[in-house]
C-alpha cells in the first residue's frame, strides 16, 4: 500500500500526480474464503479490516451488491457521540469513540473526524431531568459530559434562538465535546484500502442473492456471480438485513424505514458545532464546504426505496427554522434517503444465529455511523473467535426473547 | 407524497392525513400465559418486513380516526389497496407470483 504523506504529496505534484496507485485492487472472487461480509458499508469494511489486522484472519471477502459505503454509510449525516444512557450502549459507543479518536492515524487517511461537540437541547422540564440523568450516567461510564443552562448554550451557539420567545424555548442541553462529525465516504474508503492492503478481497457489483445450509451449518452464499463458499458469514446490510435473514430462514425483530437528510446551499461558516432536539425534532451542522446538513426523523411506514415523503421534508425544516430563524431563507440544494434498519429497543444487533457460523450486525437504524469502527472491531472478534466479545455480548437477539431489552429510545436525547 | 383512499370516509385524502400503524394481520395471543417466551417475543417485536407486497395498517388520524389496511409495495411505494379492518387483503405476495406480474 502506497502511503499517504505530506512529503508524497510534494513528490506526486512533482510527477504532475500521475503515480498515484489505485486504493484498491478489483479481484475476481476466489471459490472459498474463512470470512465472507456480506454489505461493503462503513460497518462491513471495519469488520474486515480489523479481521485482518487484530484478529489474523486475513481470507476474508467483503461482498457488496452495489460499490462501497454506497448505502446508509455515505448518505447520513455524520454525528458521532457516546453519550449513551444504559451502560451496555454506553460502553459499545465509547469503544468507538476512542477508536475514532485515533483513525486516521490508525488508516493512514484523513477522516475528517472533527470533535466539534454536540448539543442535545432541552425545551421541557421533563427534558432536562432526562439529560441531567444521562450525563450522570454517562460521567459514571467515564464519558465526557456537561449540563448546560440556555445562556450556556447561547455562548456555545450564537445562531441558536435562546430567547425565551419561542415556541419551544431552549431551557438547556447535554454537551459532549468529545462528539462531533467525520467525513462518511472517507471512512468507508479508508476502512476498504486498509482492508485490501491486508489481503481482503473487496467484491463490489455482487449481490448475495441466498444462503447455502447443509445441517444447520451455512457453508457459503449463492451470489450474481455464483456460488462463493466460506464457514463463517456476518451479514452487515443495514435496511436490507431481513431481506438476507430470510434467505436463511430467519426473521428479525427489525422494521426498514426510510431516513432522509438535506444539505443546503454553502453558506459563511455560522454553525461550528452540532445541535441535535428531540423535542422540536430535527438536528443541523455546517460540513466544512459550508452546507448545512439536515436531517430528523425516520418515514413512518416500511420502506426499501431510498426515498421518502415529503411531509417529513416539511416537518424537518419547521424544526430547523424554530431553532435557527436566521437559516429560513437559506436554499436547499439536495435531498435523499437512505434505508433504515429500525430495532425495538433502538439498539443493534450484533449476535450469532439459529444457523451455524451466521452471524448479524444490523439493527443499527437511524444512528450506527457513529459506531462504526466500534461496531466492526467487536463484530471482527466475534467472528473470529466464534463467540460474542464481551462488549457485543448483550446485544444478542436473544435479548428480545429473555426480555433483557437496551431501552435507549428517547433516552438517548435523539434518535441519530 | 401519498394520495390514500380511506375505506370509511369514502375519499381520497393526503398522506398528512393518515398515520402508518406497522404490520397488519398481527393477533394477540388469546392466551397469553400459555404462550412460550418464543411465541411471546415474535408477537411483540418479530415483524415480517418484506421488500415487496406488505400488509400494514394505517389510521386516519385527522380525518374519521378509523383503522384499516392496505397493501402496498414497500420498493415502489405503490398503494395495490385498502381494505377494512376485518377484511383479508385480495393482493399477496403469492397471487402476485402466480399472476406473473411479480
Ligand atoms: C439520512 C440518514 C442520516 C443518518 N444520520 C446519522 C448520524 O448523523 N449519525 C449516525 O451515527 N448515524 C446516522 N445514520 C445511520 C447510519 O448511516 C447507519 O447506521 C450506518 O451507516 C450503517 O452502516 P452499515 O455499514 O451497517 O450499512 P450500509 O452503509 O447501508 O451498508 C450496507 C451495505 O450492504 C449492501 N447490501 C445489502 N444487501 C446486500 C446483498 N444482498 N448482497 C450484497 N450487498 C448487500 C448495501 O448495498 C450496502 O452498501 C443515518 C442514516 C441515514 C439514512
Ligand atoms: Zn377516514
Amino acid at each position: 500500500m502506497q502511503r499517504y504523506s505530506g512529503f508524497g504529496l510534494a513528490k506526486h505534484a512533482l510527477t504532475h500526480n500521475e503515480n498515484w496507485q489505485r486504493m484498491w485492487r478489483n479481484p475476481v472472487p476466489k471459490k472459498k474464503y474463512d470470512v465472507i461480509i456480506v454489505g461493503g458499508g462503513g460497518h462491513g469494511l471495519a469488520t474486515a479490516y480489523y479481521l485482518a489486522k487484530e484478529c489474523g484472519v486475513t481470507n476474508v471477502a467483503v461482498i457488496e451488491k452495489g460499490w462501497l459505503g454506497g448505502g446508509n454509510t455515505a448518505r447520513n449525516t455524520t454525528i458521532v457521540r457516546s453519550n449513551y444512557l444504559w451502560d451496555e450502549a454506553a460502553a459499545l459507543y465509547e469503544h468507538s469513540m476512542k477508536l475514532w479518536e485515533g483513525l486516521s492515524l490508525d488508516l493512514n487517511y484523513n477522516v475528517m473526524f472533527s470533535q466539534r461537540g454536540v448539543l442535545n437541547l432541552g425545551h421541557t422540564l421533563q427534558d432536562m431531568r432526562d439529560i441531567q440523568r444521562r450525563v450522570n450516567a454517562n460521567r459514571l461510564n467515564g464519558i465526557d459530559g456537561e449540563v448546560l443552562d440556555a445562556q450556556q448554550v447561547k455562548e456555545i451557539c450564537p445562531v441558536l434562538d435562546c430567547s425565551p420567545n419561542t415556541r419551544y424555548p431552549v431551557l438547556g442541553a447535554s454537551w459532549q465535546p468529545r462528539g462531533g462529525v467525520a467525513r462518511h465516504d472517507a471512512v468507508a474508503w479508508g476502512y476498504a484500502r486498509g482492508a485490501d492492503a491486508l489481503g481482503v478481497d473487496l467484491i463490489q457489483q455482487t449481490e448475495v442473492v441466498g444462503m447455502r445450509i447443509e445441517d444447520g451449518q451455512i457453508i457459503g452464499v449463492e451470489t450474481t456471480r455464483g456460488f462463493i463458499g466460506a464457514e463463517t458469514v456476518g451479514c452487515v446490510a443495514a435496511g436490507n438485513s431481513s431481506v438476507l435473514a430470510k434467505m436463511a430462514g430467519i426473521k428479525l425483530p427489525l422494521e426498514s424505514h426510510p431516513l432522509q437528510a438535506l444539505v443546503s446551499e454553502p453558506i459563511k461558516p455560522v454553525l461550528d458545532t452540532v445541535v441535535m432536539s428531540n423535542h422540536v425534532h430535527g438536528y443541523c451542522s455546517q460540513s466544512d464546504k459550508g452546507d448545512l446538513v439536515i436531517g430528523a426523523g425516520i418515514d413512518g411506514y416500511n420502506g426499501y426505496g431510498q426515498r421518502g415523503s415529503y411531509p417529513t421534508i416539511e416537518h424537518t425544516l419547521q424544526a430547523i427554522v424554530e431553532m435557527f430563524p436566521t437559516f429560513s431563507r437559506v436554499r436547499m440544494n439536495r435531498q435523499w434517503g437512505g434505508i433504515v434498519d429500525t430495532c425495538p429497543d433502538a439498539c443493534p444487533i450484533l449476535s450469532a444465529t439459529p444457523v451455524k457460523g451466521l452471524f448479524f450486525n444490523c439493527g443499527w437504524g437511524t444512528g450506527g455511523f457513529k459506531a462504526t469502527p466500534g461496531s466492526g472491531n467487536v463484530f471482527a472478534w466475534t467472528l473470529a473467535k466464534g463467540v460474542a466479545h464481551p462488549i457485543a455480548a448483550p446485544f444478542s437477539i436473544d435479548r428480545f426473547v429473555s426480555g433483557k431489552l437496551i431501552d435507549e429510545h428517547g433516552a438517548a436525547g435523539v434518535a441519530h | 407524497m401519498f394520495h390514500i383512499y380511506c375505506p370509511y370516509c369514502g375519499e381520497h385524502r393526503e398522506e398528512n392525513e393518515f398515520r402508518p400503524k406497522g404490520q397488519a394481520h398481527i393477533m394477540r395471543p388469546k392466551d397469553p400465559e400459555s404462550c412460550s417466551d418464543e411465541e411471546w417475543a415474535d408477537y411483540l417485536f418479530f415483524r415480517d418486513n418484506p421488500k415487496g407486497i406488505h400488509h400494514e395498517m394505517w389510521v386516519h388520524a385527522t380525518g374519521c380516526r378509523k383503522f384499516f389496511n392496505m397493501t402496498r409495495d414497500t420498493v415502489s411505494y405503490e398503494i395495490l389497496e385498502v381494505y377494512k379492518m376485518g377484511e383479508q387483503p385480495k393482493i399477496t405476495a403469492a397471487s402476485r407470483v402466480v399472476g406473473g406480474e411479480k
